[in-house]
């Protein structure tokens, strides 16, 4: 990245994964209380999503606690999967794709409009979002150029 | 060292909201339990619903039971044993939850048993084979018809009352009740009316001597 280029945010590479971490942590939280406390029971891309995100918890939060930079690197495959995995489900949640073609066909379905919270925001919709903020968080070192 | 701390505090803060999220969630559920009671009151007890205990008793558990459900199997003992040692004073009223595959079968068959007036031997031995029968991903509810064939049935009138329309219309009241009431899981429970909100064998029991206490202290 060129040194002209305008800085919006200026964070350090460690800031980011702290806050790519905690992202993961509140997002784990979030997960365990809708399927523990309000006995939502996850469906199957849900599913994927949560193996997609509770190890960030673990392995961002050892990057963080031992001030490993290359922990991104390691969370990185993770929220990539979480984004496409959670992207999918949203194109499903909308009726963009069908459930015809899905792996949802027993239990809970993917396309359900009780994967609501509140009533208003759609649980696939904040998933896209964590892994994004996530993906965003842990590539900004990389797209500074700066690697470990 | 200042991010050990950070973590740490991030930690906390998400704890705790979580344990505050519970307890407003609990809280809550709890209020919407106790409304939805005050609201369809009749739909608790109905006249087609099996009854264990003195029929008379003032102080009626009502219970949302499925009969694939592994937990009212396990609790169907502390159940029986909190009527038997009332003394008369509590009786049980058993509604239907089928919220498994097959379960809807089930309870033809136990219904069928008990217009023989076998319903409580039938229940005892559908629950102790339920293993066998109630597996998940392969329920097979006609395999109830073995473990209830040694009580006296006349099994060839059980096999024709097991279709019965009466039978298929207290099934459906029940499920509209269980919805009505707000009932999700099974067992569900109401000791004279008021839902066992927080679930253990303990608070049930404790909530069955708080309403037994009520009628002895008029």
């Amino acid at each position: 990245m060129s040194k002209e280029s305008p800085r919006i945010v200026a964070l350090d590479a460690a800031t980011a994964v702290f806050l790519a971490w905690f992202v993961a942590l509140v997002a784990t939280a979030g997960a365990l209380f809708l399927g523990e406390v309000m006995g939502r029971t996850p469906c199957l891309l849900c599913w994927y999503q949560r193996i997609a995100m509770f190890p960030l918890v673990l392995v961002l939060g050892v990057g963080v606690f031992d001030a490993d930079a290359r922990s991104a690197r390691y969370g990185l495959p993770l929220a990539w999967a979480g984004v496409g995995l959670a992207l999918y489900h949203c194109l499903l949640y909308w009726g963009v794709v069908s459930e015809a073609a899905s792996p949802c066909r027993q239990g809970v379905s993917c396309a359900d409009a009780d994967l609501q919270v509140a009533g208003v925001v759609p649980i696939p919709l904040m998933s896209l979002l964590a892994f994004a903020t996530i993906l965003v968080l842990l590539s900004w070192n990389r797209m500074k150029g700066v690697r470990s | 060292m200042k991010s050990k701390w950070l973590m740490a505090g991030a930690v906390g803060v998400v704890a705790l909201a979580f344990i505050v999220g519970v307890a407003i969630y609990r809280d809550r559920s709890a209020q919407q339990a106790v409304t939805a009671v005050q609201s369809s009151s009749e739909a608790l007890v109905r006249a087609h619903a099996p009854v264990f205990g003195n029929p008379l008793a003032p102080v009626t558990i009502v219970e949302f039971f499925d009969p694939s459900c592994e937990t009212c199997r396990a609790f169907h003992p502390v159940v029986k044993s909190i009527v038997n040692a009332s003394f008369g004073q509590v009786r049980l009223v058993l509604r239907y939850a089928p919220l498994h595959a097959g379960s809807d079968r089930a309870v033809q068959i136990l219904e069928a048993a008990r217009m023989q007036g076998k319903y409580w031997s039938a229940l005892e031995k559908a629950l102790a084979d339920q293993p066998r029968w109630a597996a998940h991903g392969n329920p097979q509810p006609e395999l109830i018809w073995e473990s209830i064939a040694d009580i006296g049935l006349d099994m060839a009138r059980a096999r024709a009352d097991a279709g019965s329309p009466a039978i298929a219309d207290a099934l459906k009241q029940d499920i509209a009740d269980m919805r009505a009431l707000k009932v999700r899981a099974t067992p569900g429970f109401f000791v004279n009316g008021r839902p066992l909100t927080e679930f253990g064998d303990v608070q049930l029991r404790a909530l069955v001597a708080e309403e037994v206490a009520k009628v002895r202290k008029p």
